[in-house]
């Protein structure tokens, strides 16, 4: 039975993607109590999938490797892996959470050694990779290299086959533990933060783009991915549907953001991230690289204009003032894209190796669902409201950020929920 | 130029973004678009426009009240409404050019020898009549309108549509005498007036 004190002065953060994981760490660090719940099997969140970051084009690992280092300096901080909240009562001060723990069957023995994994021969898609082009992982695995805590997890689809006692049999530490249950537990708590982020919007529903169509239209998050040298093509940037190299690569800003149909906000980060996945091409191609991006207005807000200067000043990066109206394949497999330049109404037809679709972020969380009431506003994001009492939101759950506001609004959130547990211990009016 | 023309120039001056909010319909929302072009990459006809809806947009926006007025472009929609599924920002696109259409044709501004503006005039003669759409008229009206040598050609081209139409009865060649019409037709004469003072009134205010 897992086994976590918590009062009602105690803070429940929910999500631990970069968000969750600031505002627990800002918290506990000020000596208060907080549990930290993750539904999957790491924290880390969407961030741990980005090959680099806007604007210093760094890697996630590093800032990730920061606060891991915080939190286990820190004695405040409980970390559920593996936990997801279903139910949520009371009122601030006096929250009432009930907390689903799914299984790891693996104990803290663990010590990453790999064996169980290379013991198992299931395979699974890999979630980590977005499952694109067909990315597998074993059924006892390590979601990714920096996955915290660093332990494997055996996938409750091999539970009762041979492979389950496979991974047991290959364990030199006796960390595979067969016979874990799902628990359920209640958790009383003071204030909650959701920090639960955001899920890339679903391409299939912008049609005319071809996406479930069309071998090489892909997603930004899936481009994220091939960049990355772990990543299913292991950094290459190839067109899925022949593995040629893809060096003529078009960017269509706004698939399925501004726009009615789909989502009406503007996900905001979506052209800075274009803008720095077009480096990615540069640095694989250099003068070989042939990039456009199709967009309606750059929004590189800020100090984030310098980033697009640069871009901009590249020779080879041709910026189209258009929202492309469709894309088909041509014979040679090529995704065409087909509009009219608002920059002289002219018509283009124009074909690329690969497109990537900027997609928008919606959250990942339905907060009319909670069980409790909260205030969303209409795209589905939480509100700073009132009524919304002791339940503050971090990070994109609040708003389409990036990291660095993300972080802003996690520290700004853990100061509010402080001052609710502060209420309850009779430590500020 | 037509009175009406003349006192539209002078009640709103330079300011034709007003102009079509005020009296074309659905005008209102020319001034949400923004720019995206969507409407004219997805127009199926696209390529025989002279101004796409989105160039059409920024003309009525930046002032160019001749050229949109006497532009061929409305014209050519089809009404398909690829356009309108596809904004993003849901603009009625279609009933904006169909909008525009008629407002040009109301100042008299229209382009003249524009097919689908001929027709469309063809089509209201011969309705407004008799209150019932004489078939054979309006086809023949059609075949005719280029001139009397071609009408000749097409309606030989034609001719075995027609006749399989009148052997299964779905055209009456003794249409041609006058044909059936609405059964109150001062009725529907006066229905019609009325109808035209009414949207007199509403253009005069
Ligand atoms: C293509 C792309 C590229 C990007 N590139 C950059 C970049 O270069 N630089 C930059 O600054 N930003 C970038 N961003 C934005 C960045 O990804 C976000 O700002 C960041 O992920 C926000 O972190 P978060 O913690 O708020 O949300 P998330 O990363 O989504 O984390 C949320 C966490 O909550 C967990 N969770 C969700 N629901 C529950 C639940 N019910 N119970 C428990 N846990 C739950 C999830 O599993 C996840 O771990 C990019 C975005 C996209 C789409």
């Amino acid at each position: 039975m897992t086994d976590v004190i918590a009062t009602n002065e105690t803070i429940l953060v929910v999500g631990g993607g970069i968000s969750g994981m600031t505002a627990a760490l800002e918290a506990s660090e000020t000596g208060k109590q907080v549990v930290l719940v993750e539904k999957n099997p790491t924290v880390g969140g969407r961030v741990s999938q980005l090959y680099k970051y806007f604007p210093k084009l760094c890697f996630p690992t590093c800032g990730m490797e920061i606060n891991l280092k915080r939190s286990r300096q820190n004695n405040n901080l409980t970390v559920l892996t593996l936990a997801e909240v279903t139910a949520v009562s009371g009122k601030a001060g006096d929250y009432s959470v009930t907390v689903k723990m799914t299984p790891r069957f693996v104990n803290s023995n663990c010590t990453a050694c790999g064996e169980c994994g290379k013991a198992v021969e299931a395979e699974f898609s890999d979630e980590h990779n977005y499952e694109f082009m067909g990315a597998k992982r074993k059924g006892a695995y390590l979601p990714h290299n920096m996955a915290y805590p660093q332990r494997y997890v055996i996938d409750p689809r091999i539970i009762g086959t041979a492979d389950a006692d496979k991974a047991k049999a290959a364990c030199k530490f006796d960390a595979v533990d067969l016979e874990q249950k799902e628990e359920t537990i209640e958790l009383k708590v003071g204030a909650i933060v959701y920090a639960t982020g955001w899920r890339p919007y679903d391409a299939n529903k912008i049609q005319p783009y071809g996406y479930d169509r069309i071998a090489n239209v892909i997603t930004s998050v899936e481009f994220e991915r091939m960049a990355d040298p772990n990543g299913p093509t292991g950094g290459k940037l190839v067109r899925p549907s022949d593995g040629k190299e893809a060096k003529n690569v078009a960017f269509i800003q706004c698939a399925g953001s501004r726009d009615r149909n789909h989502l009406k906000h503007c996900s905001r980060i979506c052209c800075m991230a274009s803008l720095k996945q077009t480096t990615y091409v540069q640095d694989a191609f250099g003068a070989d690289a042939n990039i456009s991006v199709y967009y309606i207005d750059i929004r590189a807000i800020d100090r984030f204009e310098d980033f697009y200067k640069k871009v901009q000043a590249q020779d080879n990066v041709t910026f189209i003032k258009s929202k492309v109206a469709n894309i088909v394949e041509d014979k040679d497999g090529n995704a065409v894209c087909r509009g009219v330049d608002t920059e002289g109404y002219t018509r283009y037809e124009n074909p690329h190796d690969l497109v990537v679709l900027a997609i928008g972020m919606e959250p990942s969380v339905n907060f009319n669902n909670l069980g409790i009431d909260v205030v969303a506003n209409e795209h589905g994001f939480l509100e700073p409201d009132e009524a919304n009492g002791g339940i503050f939101a971090a990070g994109v759950a609040s708003d389409a950020l990036d990291v660095n506001r993300s972080v802003q609004s996690a520290t700004a959130a853990a100061l509010r929920a402080i001052q609710v547990v502060n209420r309850v211990g009779g430590t500020e009016a | 130029m037509s009175d009406l023309n003349t006192a539209m120039v002078e009640k709103y001056r330079s300011n034709f973004l007003k102009e079509v909010e005020a009296n074309v319909e659905e005008g209102d929302w020319v001034k949400m678009c923004m720019q995206c072009g969507v409407c004219s990459g997805s127009c199926p006809l696209g390529n025989a426009w002279e101004h796409p809806p989105q160039e059409i947009f920024m003309m009525i926006r930046a002032g160019k009240r001749d050229e949109v007025l006497s532009s061929s472009s409305m014209w050519m929609c089809t009404s398909c409404y690829n356009c309108i599924v596809r904004c993003p920002r849901e603009l009625p696109i279609t009933h904006i050019m169909h909008g525009l259409a008629h407002y040009a044709k109301r100042l008299g501004l229209s382009p003249k020898e524009q097919p689908t503006a001929k027709f469309a005039q063809l089509f209201w003669d011969n309705l407004s009549k008799d209150g019932r759409v004489n078939e054979l008229k309006l086809g023949l009206a059609l075949y005719f309108m280029n001139g009397f040598g071609e009408g000749i050609k097409t309606s030989l081209k034609m001719k075995d549509i027609g006749l399989g139409m009148v052997k299964t009865k779905r055209m009456n060649v003794m249409e041609i005498l006058g044909g059936h019409s609405v059964k109150d037709k001062s009725g529907f004469h006066a229905m019609l007036k009325k109808a035209a003072e009414i949207e007199e009134a509403k253009i005069q205010k």
